[in-house]
């Protein structure tokens, strides 16, 4: 009779740690099937990305569409080239999209921000996108206002 | 003068020869503890019966362990909350306090705090109860029975204290969080929303939860590892016991943190 008592709050103590672990993944680190979402991959070429990294958001309107699956430097152009993963049901973005490097807050993290533009054509796997915008840059805002390149 | 010189003459010599000794029991020491954690490895019976034998151990190392678990995982995550909160209130990014508390917990304090209770809790009790039954000999009268002790008696501890140990990181981690959420959001009134969408958008189940684990499965293998050799090993006296229990806490302690700091440059260091 002791023998099973153990034997279940064994059983217990290793649901317990199964249960913990599910609410890790599900709730904690939000592990869902969103993360093998069918995507499509969309290039676009910056001059800066300050801080732009993988799994970065990509976002339309505020809404999450994709995310940043690949950051390289292209060696041709010497500008970053950034790969984004667009979820395949956002299958309407025009070809003259303008993607833009934009911070959540004031410090907080970089994102891809799109903005659709008036193009017939729409954006399919493999494409660029040419018109970008790259991050704001403090340090050379700054050094324009104390150089005195910029009109106040 | 002649006796003075070779008297230290005497002492040099045998300055030499103990730190000779010394240094073969502590290389010899640990040569054993591999070898026997090889065959304690190895050991484990996996008939109806060493299950059995490996249940009740779970239940003494793991099951009983929840309590002191789950109530210092609790305020762990509460102070962290609080702190966080009052830190990140200062920069109007007080929704960051969720992302806070969860990465912390799961990289670093889950298994590491785990990991000290548990040396404390368990390790220590497995040393001193393996230790009796060697001062007592019951450890030699099994071997006479024709029973290895290593297979009955060390094994099971062992594969218990690596079993329960990940599953009690993932207990206290997940407590911990739970803890920061009542702290933060029911107390302090930070947005639930964005305690929650801040933390799943920073927490990576690959990256943190899993390298997570990794650490609290090899802090459960030293842990337990050190507790059942000081125990096996010791001088079989109630000093001797007394002196393998430090140690065993000690070692556990020290060979933990550093350890930590070894798998988080692997983990998390090289970016």
């Amino acid at each position: 009779m002791y023998q099973r008592s153990v034997e279940v709050a064994v059983g217990v103590f290793m649901l317990i740690g199964m249960a913990a672990l599910v609410f890790l993944a599900l709730k904690v680190s939000g592990l869902t099937t969103d993360s093998q979402k069918e995507s499509y991959k969309v290039y676009a070429q910056f001059d800066d990305l300050g801080g732009l990294s993988i799994r970065g958001r990509v976002s339309l309107a505020g809404v999450t569409v994709g995310r940043v699956s690949n950051v390289s430097l292209d060696k041709e152009s010497y500008s970053a080239l950034v790969e984004m993963e667009i979820y395949s049901d956002v299958d309407n973005l025009s070809t003259d999209t303008v993607a833009a490097i934009q911070t959540a807050g004031l410090l907080g993290d970089k994102y891809v921000a799109l903005s659709v533009g008036a193009d017939e054509e729409v954006l399919a796997d493999g494409d660029t996108i040419f018109d970008t915008q790259s991050a704001l840059n403090i340090e050379k805002l700054i050094g324009a206002f104390a150089s005195g390149q910029v009109d106040i | 003068m002649f006796s003075i010189n070779q008297s230290w003459r005497y002492s040099v010599l045998d300055f030499i020869r103990k730190t000779g000794r010394t240094g073969l029991d502590y290389s010899s020491s640990v040569g054993r503890s591999g070898l026997f954690l090889l065959r304690a490895i190895s050991g484990l019976p996996l008939s109806l019966d060493g299950l059995s034998l490996l249940a009740v151990q779970i239940y003494k190392v793991g099951v009983l362990s929840l309590i002191i678990i789950v109530v210092s995982g609790l305020f762990i995550g509460m102070v962290l909350g609080l702190q966080g909160y009052n830190i990140l209130i200062d920069y109007g990014s007080e929704q960051a306090v969720g992302q806070m508390v969860a990465l912390t917990l799961v990289r670093e304090l889950g298994p590491v705090v785990t990991a000290l209770l548990f040396a404390g809790r368990a390790g220590s009790a497995l040393t001193a109860e393996i230790g009796l039954m060697k001062a007592t000999e019951q450890l030699s009268s099994m071997e006479m029975m024709g029973v290895d002790p290593l297979r009955r008696v060390i094994a099971p501890r062992l594969w218990a204290g690596f079993i329960s140990m990940p599953i009690l990181a993932i207990i206290f981690s997940s407590v911990g969080i739970f803890g920061g959420m009542l702290v933060s959001v029911d107390w302090l009134g930070v947005f639930e929303g964005a305690f929650w969408s801040n933390m799943q958008s920073s927490v990576d189940f690959s990256e943190d939860i899993l390298n997570g684990l990794i650490k609290a499965v090899v802090f459960g293998l030293v842990c337990s590892w050190i507790a059942v050799f000081q125990g096996y090993d010791l001088v079989p006296t109630s000093e001797g016991i007394g002196i393998a229990t430090t140690k065993t806490v000690v070692y556990s302690s020290l060979s933990v943190l550093s350890l930590d700091f070894l798998l988080t440059a692997v983990m998390f260091g090289g970016i």
